[in-house]
């Protein structure tokens, strides 16, 4: 059997909105399919900025997701 | 034997790195969380010229994690107690103390004396515009930041022409009320201990070449479960249309505004509208040990999280300007009351007690 998920992990305040650090999804083709997803299950991820890692590396606007790929949700922080 | 000599004895340091540091000029923005364990090893190392900048001073809640400062130095600037006590520890090193916050309109000239930034503030408007004078000015920026249990490190900008910068990660700056920092929700002192100690290794190994750094890269981790990801960072064409396109543009920005601080004004705004309606109200929304304290002018303390419990206070006020300690916390009381007082006046002052035509510099 193929694997057919993905994971994502979520850091800072995506990971509270989310009321996770860790989801595991089925399978989605790419960065925008997933980001539409997160926003209808978790409508408050709207209107949070974060940047998108596929198997740690960042990705720009509309990427693929290769099957059995973790994906980070990254927020900007600004404490110090 | 000299004090460096454990350190030179390492394989693949040597001297030759030692000497590295001790020709290095670094510029350490901010002297608080991440700051103080900046400060403190980048010194140690033998680090030959030191830049710290901040404005602001030392009130008790940033003991838990301000390692620099003491009950005694309550009240006094960070910048000039840090340089103090650095100057006493290292004859040779040379501390330079610059008791200002950051700005437009003074960050060129104290950037171009130094060959590396790093940056250790609080909020985005700075971390944003020290970003883009960093591009600007082509030096290498030592990023670091924290939230709750979490954060994270980066170099950028060290790459020369390809160098990813913090607009490629993210482009547009986050709202202030978006993401809270440490004053509101509360931080452990170790972590910004632990991070501020992986942005000085990232300076030593970035000035020296000793090692992998994390140019072009950058580590979360997390205290609670000792987790560490590392991001591989990539170029995103959206970085380029926030970056003001000179030093001269970057001066006549409102990095205030930039950061969605729109419901924001001045000082002197703010002051001019007092003025006009003398039934209006001025609140400061700190806690009551946070310091300095606005002097000569009538005004009322009610912590942000007493707000919207005392809210019918201000029923009858026709004005009502809230100011914090950067701006921060004051925005966020601006959002509470709008929801009890819609179409009421209701500012924050943008930068609050700290900001540059602050009365208290006056």
């Amino acid at each position: 059997m193929t694997i057919t998920k993905i994971r994502v992990v979520a850091f800072g305040m995506i990971a509270e909105k989310i009321k996770t650090n860790l989801l595991e999804l089925e399978y989605m083709q790419d960065t925008e399919v997933l980001l539409g997803y997160l926003y209808q299950q978790y409508p408050d991820l709207q209107h949070t900025k974060f940047s998108i890692a596929i198997n740690k590396k960042m990705a720009v606007g509309k990427t693929a997701i290769p099957v059995g790929a973790e994906v980070a949700l990254l927020p900007p922080f600004s404490g110090g | 034997m000299d004090r460096f000599e454990r350190q030179y004895i390492l394989p693949g340091f040597g001297k030759e790195a030692q000497h590295k540091l001790e020709q290095a000029k670094v510029l350490v923005i901010g002297a608080g969380g991440l700051g103080c364990p900046v400060l403190l090893y980048l010194a140690a190392a033998g680090v030959g010229t030191i830049g710290i900048v901040d404005g602001d001073v030392v009130s008790l809640s940033n003991l838990n994690r301000q390692v620099l400062f003491g009950e005694g130095d309550l009240g006094l600037y960070k910048a000039e107690t840090a340089a103090h006590f650095l100057k006493a520890k290292y004859h040779d090193i040379k501390i330079n103390c610059i008791p200002e916050f950051i700005t437009t309109q003074n960050i060129k000239a104290i950037f171009s004396k130094y060959d590396l930034i790093i940056d250790g503030s609080d909020n985005f408007p700075t971390r944003y515009l020290v970003n883009d004078a960093c591009v600007l000015m082509g030096k290498p920026l030592v990023f670091g930041a924290v939230y709750q249990n979490e954060g994270q490190v980066a170099i950028l900008n060290g790459n020369g022409q390809n160098s990813i910068n913090y607009r490629d990660i993210f482009p547009d700056p986050p709202t202030a009320y978006e993401i809270p920092n440490c004053n509101e929700t509360g931080v452990l002192g170790v972590l910004p201990g632990i991070i501020g100690t992986l942005q000085a290794a990232e300076t030593i190994k970035y000035l020296t070449g000793y090692g992998e750094t994390l140019v072009d890269k950058m580590l979360f981790y997390n205290l609670l479960s000792h987790q560490a990801y590392t991001m591989e960072l990539s170029k995103n064409q959206d970085s380029k249309k926030g970056i003001p396109s000179s030093m001269e543009a970057l001066e006549a920005t409102d990095y205030a505004v930039v950061c969605g601080d729109g419901d924001s004004i001045d000082w002197e705004e703010a002051f001019a509208l007092l003025n006009k309606f003398p039934g209006g109200t001025l609140v400061d929304v700190r806690e009551a040990d946070e310091f300095p304290k606005l002097k000569g002018f009538k005004y009322q303390s009610v912590p942000l999280d007493l707000i919207d419990e005392k809210h019918q206070e201000w029923l009858n006020s026709e004005l009502i300007l809230l100011f914090c300690q950067s701006g921060v916390r004051s925005l966020k009381a601006v959002k509470m009351l709008e929801k009890h007082f819609p179409g009421k006046k209701i500012h924050s002052i943008s930068g609050g007690i700290e900001a540059p035509d602050s009365p208290i510099y006056k």
